[in-house]
């Protein structure tokens, strides 16, 4: 009885870490879907190069700063920069390809391509550029274990569960107290109401690919530091996954990225914990179909009448 | 008879073709991208009949290619060749064939079949969510496979070099070159003819305005599984094949990355252009060859005139740069593809002329 | 045997009551107008009686015969067509294409017949090609059938909206705001081209209309309806006379 209670224990534990770094990403999509109606394709690929840039970043505060400050101030200095760096990436993307288009009067479709591809350049270019070996991502702080009846909880897991907590009250906070993000909000309903409330279309656009890039680098670093070896895929599947989840909880709603991204966690270390963890994507999948089939918009979506 | 000479010159560079290949005037090499253009054709335009006239973004299209990659792969080991897992072949080896092509037409028909899991959600679902559906699909049917012990799993499958070997031993001809040029005519012949009926052009309705679609008298929801069970079924065609000519399938060649080639093929062409589909498959096969040859050629002249440090060397990995650029372009400067949605007569109308494949 | 026969017909959309308590009786051959001040839910009616929306409450009876639980390309098959208030062409097809593709309803092959070209392929497709020739001819809209419909003037777009509703030869045209968008010259030429289609087709004509001038000159008979209840019902000259109709119109207040 007891092992069965810490076997569940433990479970709820792994897939709130997991759903973590699903929720995170999947926040990225969400956002820009709710405000320009576009699936970004690139944003997987946007969560492997916050990665990379969280490696090289902490590399460098090892290399200049390890002896003089103790390992939580390095990931609390790698975290504002490594979420600042990404963001630049996500917002160049916006500006270089999507924008270009958007000015164009381009049909949606073209926009979604052409995320596709940002995608498959940012992947390959990294491949490219940066070699195949895969980077071992330096240890700024010490693992601990803990202790909660019986399951056992890193420091770190902690620290990706509160992450998406605080990231999720902040985002709240965001689109329902600031200016910027009601806008936000009113895009997704009017795009030509916005410049009329005195806030450029242009502005909340970019911030809310500062808002997606910098949780996804967020997500980056902390999953990096959770699982230290990088390769220029790895943001492809949990990109693929982290979007289903997104579609699941509604896509354009914060509420639904998170419900969403938790599900699928909890979902797939489910089935992994009884199955052989090769049935795991599979059924997955298949029950994340079967509620888009039961409920064509998602948890939290809201259909969209046709008006005739 | 000038109105069929267009299908007479394609006739005849066939049978050229399979000439060439008889008495071994063409590189093996050659003759393998040969192959590989039309399994591309097929694959393109296929895909061209969801994405393209139906107007939908469907991103899983090597699921379906996978379905019938695998079991007519299954199906011609088990029935003409000494097989580990099978046992004896089912009947004499010297029949293959004459059994391949219906071989390659059941695995069409399982894909096809397949192709449901795609077709009934999208009644109630369009766009972005039908999107997600076929990637779950891709996933789903790569990580079945996987879990199929019996034929491989992840390891892949192999053995259908034997019943290719066969087929040498009764004929000394190009087999899978005639296969291939038989399946490819086949798929444009039924699209063709699929999407110039009265019937068929349903689908472009649908992609136009989908409410008018139904009010006007067009059964959406019939239309929508003829259109996805089509375009699977065409891509369990070209799975079949492409099994039969490399002779070991693996899950993880249709993955995701395999579906994307063929969305980079239909944007390329242009959406609702078979002719575009077509070159589009043909300009994308040679350009991915061409690039294995030039990518090294700029990395030595660039380390020549200094322009590189000695330990960066350009590698394949390029070619994946270079070919989503390509479309990255496009999509800024010309994003209704080669073709558009026109026809190649429509752009030359001269060529009409010569042409009445109707 | 009325043609048309809605019985108590209520359509809520969550709390909203779109259509309540909706009667009408339409015999063959009438041409009448349904009018009402936006938002009344005309439109609705219109979608509940073309199988677009299934009605909450109520019946529809077309023909004698029940349409619940029909799908809207059944009941057109069945002889209702409609237009639309905002046109909705296939903009990117030939307008040839577009008369012929609405004659789904009576396709006689399925899809391998379309594979082979039977005999019953190119029956079928010679026969609707011929309707489409002789609809596009009977509408004077021939020299226009290789164009696409997004490259014509608005009135001509209306004209082969309409022409696409006749090819499916519907006992019952439905039209929703035909004038809509119109000048007033190409509103005579559609009050000329609503008369004509109605006696030379013989056709059950039910409309949505604005202009009053269009209602009043074609038809016989009137109803109008404000908040999803009928508030009148007569000819053109008892309709302008009602009060509440002015009032509905008007407003409440008078000055």
């Amino acid at each position: 009885m007891e092992t069965l209670l810490q076997g569940f224990l433990q479970y709820i534990i792994n897939s709130l870490q997991w759903g973590s770094f699903y929720a995170l990403i999947a926040v990225g999509y969400t956002l820009v879907y709710g405000v320009l109606l576009l699936i970004n394709f690139a944003h997987g690929d946007i969560f492997m190069v916050g990665a990379y840039i969280a490696f090289f970043i902490s590399s460098m505060l090892i290399t200049y700063l390890g002896g003089m400050a103790g390992g939580w101030t390095l990931v609390a200095l790698a975290v504002p920069l490594t979420m600042l760096l990404t963001a630049c990436v996500g917002v160049t993307l916006e500006r270089v390809a999507y924008r270009p288009l958007r000015r164009k009067g381009a049909h949606r479709l073209y926009v979604v391509i052409t995320a596709l591809m940002c995608g498959l350049i940012l992947e390959n270019g990294n491949l490219a550029l940066l070699g195949a070996s895969r980077k071992k991502f330096p240890e700024m702080v010490d693992t601990i274990v803990l202790s909660i009846g019986g399951a056992s909880i890193t420091n770190l897991k902690l620290l990706v569960i509160f992450a998406a907590v605080a990231v999720f009250l902040f985002l709240h906070w965001i689109v329902t107290k600031t200016k910027l993000g009601m806008a936000m909000r009113a895009v997704s309903f009017d795009k030509f109401a916005v410049p009329l409330m005195g806030i450029p279309l242009n502005t909340v656009i970019v911030f809310t690919f500062i808002l997606g890039s910098g949780f996804a680098g967020l997500a980056g670093l902390l999953f990096a530091m959770s699982y230290p070896i990088l390769e220029p895929y790895m943001g492809a599947l949990i990109g693929w996954k982290a979007f289903i989840a997104a579609v699941v909880g509604g896509i354009g709603d914060i509420r639904g990225a998170f419900i969403g991204g938790f599900l699928l966690a909890f979902i797939e270390i489910g089935v992994a914990s009884v199955l052989p963890s090769s049935f795991r994507d599979l059924f997955a999948f298949s029950i994340l179909l079967v509620i888009l089939w039961i409920k064509p918009t998602g948890l939290f979506g809201v259909a969209k009448t046709t008006k005739i | 008879m000038q109105k069929h000479t267009f299908t007479i010159a394609l006739f005849l560079s066939c049978l050229g073709l399979v000439g060439l290949a008889q008495y071994n005037w063409l590189d093996q090499y050659i003759l393998t991208v040969i192959m590989f253009m039309g399994i591309n054709i097929i694959l393109s335009s296929s895909l061209n009949i969801i994405n393209g006239y139906m107007g939908e973004f469907a991103c899983g299209h090597a699921g379906f290619m996978c379905v019938g990659a695998y079991v007519s792969s299954v199906l011609s080991v088990a029935i003409f060749a000494k097989d580990k897992v099978f046992g004896a072949p089912m009947l004499p080896p010297d029949l293959a064939w004459i059994g391949f092509p219906a071989i390659i037409l059941a695995g069409a028909l399982v894909a096809a079949l397949t192709g449901l899991i795609v077709a009934l959600p999208s009644f109630k679902t369009r766009g972005d969510y039908l999107a997600i559906i076929t990637i779950a699909a891709n996933y789903m049917v790569i990580s079945a496979i996987e879990n199929m012990d019996i034929i491989g799993g992840p390891r892949g499958f192999q053995g259908m070099k034997r019943v290719i070997n066969s087929m040498y031993d009764v004929a000394d001809i190009p087999w899978m070159l005639i296969w291939i040029i038989i399946g490819t005519l086949f798929s444009i012949f039924l699209i063709r003819r699929f999407v110039t009926s009265t019937y068929g052009k349903g689908i472009i309705a649908i992609s136009q305005d989908e409410v008018a679609a139904e009010i006007m008298s067009i059964n959406t929801n019939k239309m929508k599984i003829s259109a996805f069970m089509l375009s699977a079924g065409l891509a369990g065609l070209a799975g079949g094949l492409f099994a039969h000519v490399y002779g070991y399938v693996n899950p993880q060649s249709f993955s995701i990355m395999k579906s994307t080639e063929c969305m980079v093929m239909v944007y390329l062409g242009g959406m609702g252009s078979l002719s575009g589909s077509v070159l589009s498959a043909i300009i994308f096969t040679v350009l991915i060859e061409a690039l294995r040859f030039i990518i090294p050629e700029v990395d030595s002249l660039m380390h020549s005139i200094g322009i590189l440090p000695d330990s960066y060397e350009i590698s394949q990995v390029w070619k994946w740069v270079i070919i989503p650029m390509i479309l990255f372009f496009l999509m800024q400067f010309r994003p209704e593809g080669i073709f558009g949605n026109r026809e190649l007569p429509d752009s030359f109308p001269k060529l009409r002329k010569f042409y009445s494949f109707k | 045997m009325p043609l048309l026969e809605i019985k108590n017909m209520t359509q809520r959309f969550g709390g909203l009551q779109a259509v309540s308590d909706f009667n009408i009786s339409i015999e063959e051959g009438q041409l009448l107008a349904l009018i009402g001040p936006n938002g009344a839910g005309k439109t609705t009616v219109f979608n509940l009686t073309s199988g677009f929306y299934q009605p909450t409450e109520g019946t529809i009876f077309f023909d004698g015969k029940p349409t619940a639980g029909l799908k809207p390309h059944q009941v057109t098959a069945m002889g209702i067509a409609r237009t639309f208030q905002n046109i909705r062409l296939w903009h990117d097809m030939t307008v040839l294409d577009n008369i012929r593709i609405s004659q789904h309803y009576r396709m006689g092959y399925n899809i391998f017949d379309a594979f082979l070209r039977t005999k019953r392929y190119r029956e079928q497709e010679r026969s609707i090609d011929n309707t489409a020739w002789e609809m596009l001819e009977a509408m004077s809209l021939k020299e226009y059938a290789y164009e696409r419909p997004k490259n014509l003037p608005y009135g001509l777009q209306r004209r082969v909206e309409i022409a696409r509703a006749m090819s499916i030869r519907p006992k019952l045209l439905l039209l929703d705001e035909p004038a809509a968008g119109l000048n007033s010259a190409d509103v005579e030429g559609l009050i000329k081209l609503i008369r004509w289609i109605h006696t030379e087709f013989d056709i059950t004509i039910w409309m949505i209309e604005h202009q009053m001038k269009v209602v009043m000159s074609l038809c016989e008979h009137i109803k109008v309806i404000d908040f999803g209840s009928t508030i009148a019902d007569g000819t053109p000259e008892e309709i302008q006379a009602n009060p509440v109709v002015i009032k509905a119109y008007l407003g409440d207040d008078t000055i």
